[in-house]
């Protein structure tokens, strides 16, 4: 981060202490769901200032390696140092060159000792990040938090994602979803969100992991529904004033 | 209206500023206002919020008029290392993340949002938007400052690729600085057009009762 001496101690944060911050530019739900061929995750492109809707194309998910995906909620700048971190594990990896690289599973315990270390520090990376990915026909879905609580499930979800797509995947999920059912299913769990979650946008991404490699959908919007009677006409509906 | 007697002159001088960036056809566009406020008084009315990095990269500041000034100045100092280490001139990209890191590391330090334009020759003209945190995202078009939140919905609206050239530009040819007195702009709703004194305007007009 510095060319020179000079600027050290000054510019970085390395000789002090940094105390618990407040986030700034903030990413809504993530949410990830195991299907045959893999992983799909799912998250919109909102970056919010606050209770405004700032930046509307930022990229809550990437590829990481040749088997894993990464999904991000919270602070994006945490989020683009992360990303940083991520880079430089899997050129390191790269580096042994012994045809190993590093798995989901280990990703994803890379990320829990990363983030515990900096919350045990009172100086936490504000995301909680969702990690997929499959690698020898093996399928791995994981989370970890921002105080370095980590677990993996069949299917994962963050934020509003937590309350208002968690029922709808438990009673949905199956074992070995075809391609598209998953994405019907995560669309029916985003198009909730996009209604109920008043930090979602209608601009969302789909990323997908299976042995072949990683796939990040292009964005797209999806069609809501309004066409409520007593919504159209509230004097007939009986809803008048209603709020 | 109250007279705040009490005024707080060693209040941190925050810039309540509007500043934007624009790619256009030829390169981009970078514009601010030249308030700076201490509180309700205003500190300097002439501001030059836009700092230049490199030859063909400047800097919009916004927030902390102090924390905004110390890092484009050091920014300058690495950029300038830095061209002379690469033998060639630094890039849009290189330049914002220079400024990406300072605010990053310094996150819980700094209180300034600032936007970064410029021109290279492998990528072309490039806006980086760089809001408190330490977030970095590249834009076709980026608005900051208090000032920016009434221009949400207009540039959502009025933005589009490619524009032809306007006034002050960076691109190949170099940067050009253009000026707008605040007296000379078009005037909005309920805004009057300036005199030097009213006997201007009674002078040529007979006086008429006002009536209701």
């Amino acid at each position: 981060m510095n060319y020179f001496e000079g600027l050290e101690g000054t510019v970085s944060s390395e000789s002090d202490s940094q105390r618990t911050l407040t986030p700034y530019v903030t990413g809504t739900s993530v949410i990830g769901i195991k299907y045959k061929d893999g992983i799909l995750m799912t998250a919109d492109m909102g970056g919010s200032y606050g209770s405004t809707l700032r930046y509307k194309g930022v990229e809550r998910m990437k590829p990481v390696g040749k088997h894993s995906i990464i999904g991000a909620s919270g602070e994006i700048s945490d989020f683009q140092e992360i990303m940083r971190y991520l880079d430089e594990l899997i050129i390191h990896d790269n580096m042994w060159d012994d045809g190993n690289s590093l798995g989901p599973k280990e990703i994803h315990n890379y990320l829990t000792r990363v983030m515990y270390n900096r919350r045990n520090k009172f100086d936490p990376l504000w995301n909680t990040l969702v990690l997929g990915g499959i690698k020898n026909g093996q399928k791995y879905l994981g989370m970890v938090s921002s105080i370095g609580v980590h677990f993996e499930d069949d299917h994962i979800a963050t934020g509003f994602g937590n309350h208002l797509a968690r029922p709808i995947l438990r009673d949905e999920w199956k074992e070995d979803m075809s391609f598209e059912d998953a994405v019907k299913l995560l669309e029916k769990c985003m198009l909730v969100l996009l209604y109920r979650d008043r930090s979602a946008i209608n601009k969302l991404q789909i990323t997908k992991i299976t042995e072949e490699g990683a796939t990040v959908y292009q964005p797209y919007a999806l069609k809501t529904h309004w066409g409520f009677t007593a919504f159209k006409n509230p004097a007939n509906g009986g809803a008048e004033g209603s709020w | 209206m109250d007279l705040n007697l009490n005024m707080n002159m060693n209040a941190p001088h925050s810039m309540g500023t509007t500043i934007i960036g624009v790619t256009y056809c030829d390169g981009v566009i970078l514009g601010a206002d030249s308030r700076t406020s201490t509180g309700m008084y205003v500190a300097n009315r002439a501001s030059d919020k836009i700092t230049q990095l490199t030859d063909n990269i400047y800097l919009c500041r916004s927030g902390s008029a102090a924390d905004s000034q110390a890092v484009s100045d050091y920014a300058r100092l690495s950029l300038e290392l830095h061209e002379i280490q690469q033998g060639r001139p630094a890039t849009v990209k290189a330049a914002s993340n220079i400024v990406r890191n300072l605010s990053y590391n310094n996150k819980n330090r700094l209180q300034t949002g600032m936007i970064v334009g410029g021109w290279d020759k492998y990528e072309g003209g490039k806006i980086y938007a760089v809001p408190l945190g330490g977030t970095i995202i590249e834009q076709p078009f980026a608005i900051g400052g208090s000032g920016s939140s009434y221009l949400y919905g207009f540039f959502d609206q009025a933005w589009k690729e490619n524009m032809t050239k306007e006034e002050a530009e960076i691109n190949s040819e170099g940067a050009t600085k253009n000026f707008y007195p605040g007296d000379t702009l078009p005037l909005w709703h309920e805004e009057l057009e300036s005199h030097n004194s009213l006997l201007e305007i009674i002078s040529s007009v007979s006086p008429v009762p006002m009536s209701t």
